[in-house]
């Protein structure tokens, strides 16, 4: 019997979300680990990006920043970052973004700047970064984030990068003609945009977790597929790697536990 | 005018005013850490910070009161949290109240360019669907006049003085960068006068590629060698990220006291020579 926490199930999902022959912008954190994890199981041949510049980059440990020496160091090239954004991202040259959220409404628009008001905010987050023009300038969105009420809510406090707007073809009204988000990787499900109203449809169903648990954690009114499938648990192979990532990552990092 | 040698000390005092537009720039690689201990040191006010991602160095200038603004467009310490000094400052006003321009990366990496190009302003794919433009009035949209899309515009950054980091200068001061290149040389030519601090000084640099990242010595108003001075950035080649640092950062950030005392230490009583040792403790 495999053993897998929660966090696992979801990295290993998000990491199986990638195809071989990907060009994928990166964020950092969970999408990084996940993009990775790709990397060194079933997609080798993939093409890795962070907004630093690296292009092609293989990193033997998850870095901290999106800047980090050996993303460049084992990188195919790397460039400034005016061109970064104008040639590779807003040029259409990246099939995939790869993000995460604070927040997060149905239709996959996302929240990273603020909790509360703009001006008076409850809590300040970091903002946008890159993920605005990420999420618009790729082919299509990955998102993956762990599922919570407070995370998954039916109005995000402020749209910090476009998902799906107000559903149905909203995101085309704004001059987008990519996919955006298709496909929401939590800890508990795997959701994907339905083909008309672009609102999260829960498509599979991690082993062991049940329908209340999903609509528990989630602040909108979950929809279910007519056919759900359940997630494949982890491999020995991708539990091992990923395992393996983090202990080296922690290692590097200098991490004290 | 051909860029001169200066002391940390000198260049700052000659280059940095009270109310200054300043970007110090470096995409997590080569961020000016030295300068900007140097800037808390010389009691600068009022300055207003321009940085893609204003990161652990602005963190500093904010607590220590050198600020009054900051334009930015990611303003975390990457992968441990917030910028506790920051947000203290813009959420409660202390050490003084710090007003912000926000924007995206993709917004500010095209104004760097726009104000290298001596454009007034960048035209981008950007913000589309986003709320930022609602909250930053220099957020605008335009209409292409061949094609009639909606183009984002941002204005150009200008400012008055940019500090950047480099691998080398050569004696003549043209200037070298290598590895993750962000946004400097946009930053520094863009700016009215610059600032770089470099790890060494050589002779000349050896077998680089024709197509190397440089900066000729009459791009640049004043190179200072200090050896470290991005710790705990980082210099490729020279010595790693500080990683560990970053993570010790937050709950020194995170009180008030504990970054003054922290302050007092290593930015009041410390100097540019002090870098020298931690890049040793960090090498590559």
């Amino acid at each position: 019997m495999v053993e897998y926490t929660p966090t696992e199930m979801m990295t290993v999902s998000a990491a199986r979300a990638l195809k071989n022959d990907d060009v994928c912008f990166v964020g950092i954190g969970m999408p990084s680990a996940a993009c990775n994890l790709a990397r060194l199981t079933h997609a080798p041949d993939i093409t890795l990006i962070y907004e630093s510049g690296t292009i092609g980059t293989k990193p033997d440990v998850l870095p901290l920043s999106i800047g980090d020496g050996e993303l460049c160091e084992t990188a195919v090239n790397t460039v400034a970052v005016p061109e970064m954004f104008r040639y590779w991202l807003q040029g259409g040259k990246i099939s995939v973004g790869f993000l995460g959220a604070a927040q997060l409404d149905k239709y996959g628009n996302i929240n990273t700047t603020v909790i509360g008001d703009y001006d008076n905010p409850k809590v300040r987050l970091p903002g946008g970064g890159g993920a605005p023009e990420i999420a618009t300038s790729c082919g299509e969105v990955f998102l993956v984030m762990k599922q919570s009420k407070r995370g998954f809510v039916e109005k995000i406090d402020f749209v910090t990068s476009l998902g799906h707007g107000k559903g149905g073809d909203d995101r085309a009204s704004y001059g987008v003609d990519t996919k955006g988000p298709s496909r929401l990787i939590t800890d508990l499900c795997i959701m994907e945009p339905h083909p008309v109203g672009k609102q999260f449809v829960v498509t599979s169903i991690h082993p062991g977790v049940t329908r209340e648990e999903i609509i528990e954690n989630t602040g909108w009114e979950v929809e279910f597929a007519d056919e759900v499938a359940e997630t494949a648990i982890p491999s020995e192979k991708e539990l091992q790697v990923l395992r393996e990532l983090h202990a080296r990552t922690a290692k590097a990092h200098g991490d004290q536990q | 005018m051909v860029a001169r040698f200066m002391s940390l000390k000198e260049a700052v005092a000659s280059c940095v005013k009270d109310g200054d537009t300043i970007s110090m720039e470096g995409f997590t690689h080569l961020i000016p850490h030295a300068a900007g201990h140097e800037i808390i040191r010389q009691g600068i006010k009022d300055l207003t910070l321009i940085r893609m991602t204003p990161d652990m160095i602005y963190d500093q200038l904010i607590g220590a009161g050198c600020a009054k603004k900051l334009v930015f467009s990611w303003g975390g310490n990457p992968g441990v949290g917030s910028l506790h000094r920051l947000r203290d400052a813009y959420e409660k006003g202390w050490p003084t109240k710090l007003e912000i321009e926000e924007h995206s990366h993709a917004a500010m990496a095209n104004a760097y360019d726009a104000g290298a190009a001596g454009l007034p302003c960048a035209v981008f794919k950007g913000y589309r669907g986003a709320e930022l433009p609602r909250v930053n009035p220099n957020i605008k949209f335009i209409e292409c006049p061949f094609t009639g899309e909606s183009l984002a515009a941002v204005p150009a950054i200008r400012p008055d003085v940019t500090v950047v980091h480099a691998q080398k200068a050569n004696k003549k001061g043209d200037v070298l960068f290598e590895g993750i290149v962000g946004v400097q040389k946009e930053a520094v030519l863009a700016a009215k006068k610059s600032i770089i601090t470099v790890e060494e000084i050589v002779d000349d640099f050896g077998d680089i590629s024709p197509n190397a990242v440089m900066l000729p010595n009459w791009a640049v108003t004043a190179i200072v060698e200090v050896p470290g001075g991005a710790h705990p950035s980082y210099a490729q080649g020279y010595y790693k990220r500080d990683n560990a640092f970053y993570k010790a950062w937050d709950p020194i950030a995170r009180d008030r006291e504990a970054f003054q005392a922290w302050l007092e230490e290593h930015v009041i009583n410390g100097g540019p020579e002090d870098f020298a040792a931690k890049r040793d403790a960090n090498k590559a």
